[in-house]
């Protein structure tokens, strides 16, 4: 043991960061997102691998081999649907996450990189299940990527010719889905480890915010021992900060915590890839089901539901690159929370209740706004999601205005409940 | 002497010697600045390999149509991209008559995007006389027929000419424009072609922009 441990550090990165990594003690429910987050990541990867085994990326084959994945492999139907499900889930579960940290301000200094690392995350998992989506070669993998590819077409000057640059030909072709099967499966899932990796290097230096937004790091030698955590944290921080008495161990407290949310979660997992994996065509959009055509449009295209509220967005700017450029905005101005809230309280536990109700209502937006990009356009949801969309922007012309001179109560000194 | 550090030895040492920091960083910078273009270079064949490789190129060629032979009010076909590409020669009778049903038409002023800048006219067409359209309805994909001399009016009356998808019922002028109450919400493509010369249409290139 010492022998391994001189040479490679196993237990002090164990004992750092999770043993002796200190977790503030009121972590409630909405924490268990970012440890079912890499649960499903770890999910998709095992997954993803085995279906490479049978899958042939190349459009004459592509459909028939996830036929065959479906039908002859055996348990190929399991790993299928694990993966497909894992997909939607995964989303799911980013959302609540980064829901999380906008209702306690986890994105609030020291934590804005920590943010940033979150988006980028959210961004390469989006051109991961983008790609993914495409690769089963159906009727809407080809019109979902016709439509998405497309909007690189708005760019002045370049976009055409930066169109036949993405698909490697003049139209969505075999050779499209053979380099999305090569970023899909190589190049983002390496890069959202990456990421994964330095999200979590960057949670444990600033530590983990938590919902009352209390520090549990402080001043050096600003406590009295009676105030200092019993439990043994790890010197790395120790030695830093004096630690308050509201901390414990994030192993085995916090994990045994996560893990009865897991099961939960679990469950609900099992119930859809099982019993109901095209969740009424949400998951998988029954057009999939039929191989793709390039000469015949489906009657509706959308997104998978996880991109529909950016794809309300983009439909309610009645300008082609306008409405590409309001749908970045839209995810750019997330990225922004930290600069564009100048709050210094960070939960929503003690800020005003404009705070409450404006996240509130995003939250309800944001759903609206899928709600519109999911469903058959109608005349009447045009206006409905230009009036989402100037909400959505709205959330944060708002948030800047009121956190500037915001009237909020004080935070305790110590985790209260 | 043993109280003296050996930074302190190192730093004592160098302040002994010249030291150009102007010369230092010219290296920086001259260093990188060669470094830079190297990863430039070495980035050319990654990013060049996404563009359509020779197949591709050659299976989306460009194709030339003779014209010269088709008599007014006949139709040629040609394939471009696996998509067949209709040639019509339009007479100055149809070409007077096709606003007189503005009114039926959902996009009589091509306002949607369905064809190149140049063809955004009334007649959808570079030359008055001859329209050139990819064959495909919009709906779903189906190719629609020509029916002409008086054929066409079982579907629309008064419009003697125009185009009629067997599939689900959609119908287009001889602009390739939808009528209303179809199923096809938008105008037929007009592909990106040029005239070579007085005979020959080349289907691919627009002039200028080739």
């Amino acid at each position: 043991m010492d022998w391994v441990e001189y040479r490679l550090p196993i237990m002090r990165v164990a004992n750092q960061h999770a043993i002796q990594y200190p977790a503030p003690r009121n972590m409630n429910f909405w924490y268990m997102f970012g440890f079912l987050a890499t649960i499903v990541l770890v999910n998709q990867i095992v997954t993803g691998v085995w279906l490479t085994m049978s899958y042939t990326p190349t459009a004459e084959e592509a459909f028939a081999s996830v036929e065959y994945i479906m039908r002859d492999v055996e348990y190929g139907y399991i790993l299928r649907y694990m993966h497909s499900t894992g997909a939607s889930a995964f989303f799911i579960v980013i959302y609540m996450h980064m829901f999380r940290g906008m209702i306690y301000g986890s994105y609030q200094k020291p934590r804005e990189l920590l943010w940033l690392f979150g988006m980028f995350i959210y961004l390469a998992l989006m051109a991961e299940a983008f790609m993914g989506y495409v690769l089963p070669w159906g009727q809407m993998s080809y019109w979902g990527a016709q439509v998405i590819v497309s909007l690189f077409s708005a760019i002045p000057v370049i976009g055409p010719d930066l169109v036949i640059w993405i698909q490697g030909d003049y139209v969505i072709s075999g050779a499209t889905l053979n380099r999305f099967f090569a970023l899909h499966v190589i190049a983002l899932p390496l890069v959202i480890v990456i990421l994964v990796f330095l999200h979590i290097v960057a949670l444990h230096e600033v530590g983990s915010n938590n919902p009352d937004g209390t520090d549990v790091k402080r001043k050096k030698g600003s406590l009295k021992e009676d105030e200092k955590t019993k439990y043994k944290i790890h010197e790395y921080y120790t030695k830093k900060y004096d630690i308050i008495g509201d901390v414990v161990p994030f192993f085995p407290h916090i994990v045994l915590k996560d893990l009865v949310g897991f099961c939960f979660f679990l469950l609900a997992f099992c119930y859809i890839m099982f019993f109901n994996p095209e969740m009424g065509g949400y998951f998988l959009e029954h057009p999939n089901f039929e191989i793709a055509n390039p000469l015949k449009t489906p009657t509706h295209i959308f997104p998978v539901w996880y991109f529909t509220p950016f794809y309300a967005i983009l439909k309610a700017v009645p300008h082609k690159l306008g409405g590409v450029i309001a749908m970045f905005a839209a995810i750019i101005m997330l990225a922004l929370l930290p600069w564009i809230d100048r709050g210094k309280v960070k939960s929503w536990r003690y800020r005003c209740g404009l705070h409450t109700w404006n996240l509130l209502t995003f939250a309800a937006v944001f759903i609206f706004l899928g709600y519109l990009g999911g469903t058959p356009q109608e005349a009447w949801k045009i206006t409905a999601s230009q009036i989402a969309t100037i909400m959505y922007f709205g959330f944060f012309v708002l948030l800047f205005i009121y956190s500037k001179n915001e009237r909020t109560m004080p935070v305790p000194a110590r985790i209260t409940e | 002497m043993s109280n003296v550090s050996l930074d302190a030895h190192d730093s004592s040492e160098t302040e002994n010697q010249p030291v150009s920091s102007n010369r230092r960083r010219f290296l920086t910078v001259a260093t990188s600045v060669v470094g830079g273009l190297g990863v430039v270079g070495a980035a050319v064949p990654f990013i060049a390999s996404w563009n359509p490789s020779i197949k591709a190129r050659a299976a989306g060629a460009d194709v030339e149509a003779d014209i010269s032979k088709i008599q007014p009010g006949q139709l040629i076909r040609v394939i471009w991209r696996s998509k067949p590409v209709w040639i019509a020669r339009r007479t100055p009778e149809l070409l007077a008559s096709l606003s007189n049903f503005d009114d039926q038409l959902k996009d009589p002023n091509s306002d949607e995007e369905q064809q190149p800048t140049f063809a955004k006219n009334a007649y959808r067409s570079l030359k008055e006389e001859y329209l050139v359209l990819v064959g495909i309805c919009t709906h779903l994909g189906c190719s629609p027929q020509h029916l002409k001399d008086g054929a066409f009016e079982e579907y629309v009356e008064g419009v003697p000419e125009g185009f009629f998808c067997p599939c689900h019922g959609s119908k287009f002028d001889m602009a390739g424009r939808v009528f209303e109450n179809v199923p096809a919400g938008l105008n037929l493509v007009v592909p990106p072609y040029m005239f070579i010369d007085d005979n020959t249409i080349l289907i691919g290139s627009e002039e200028g922009a080739a």
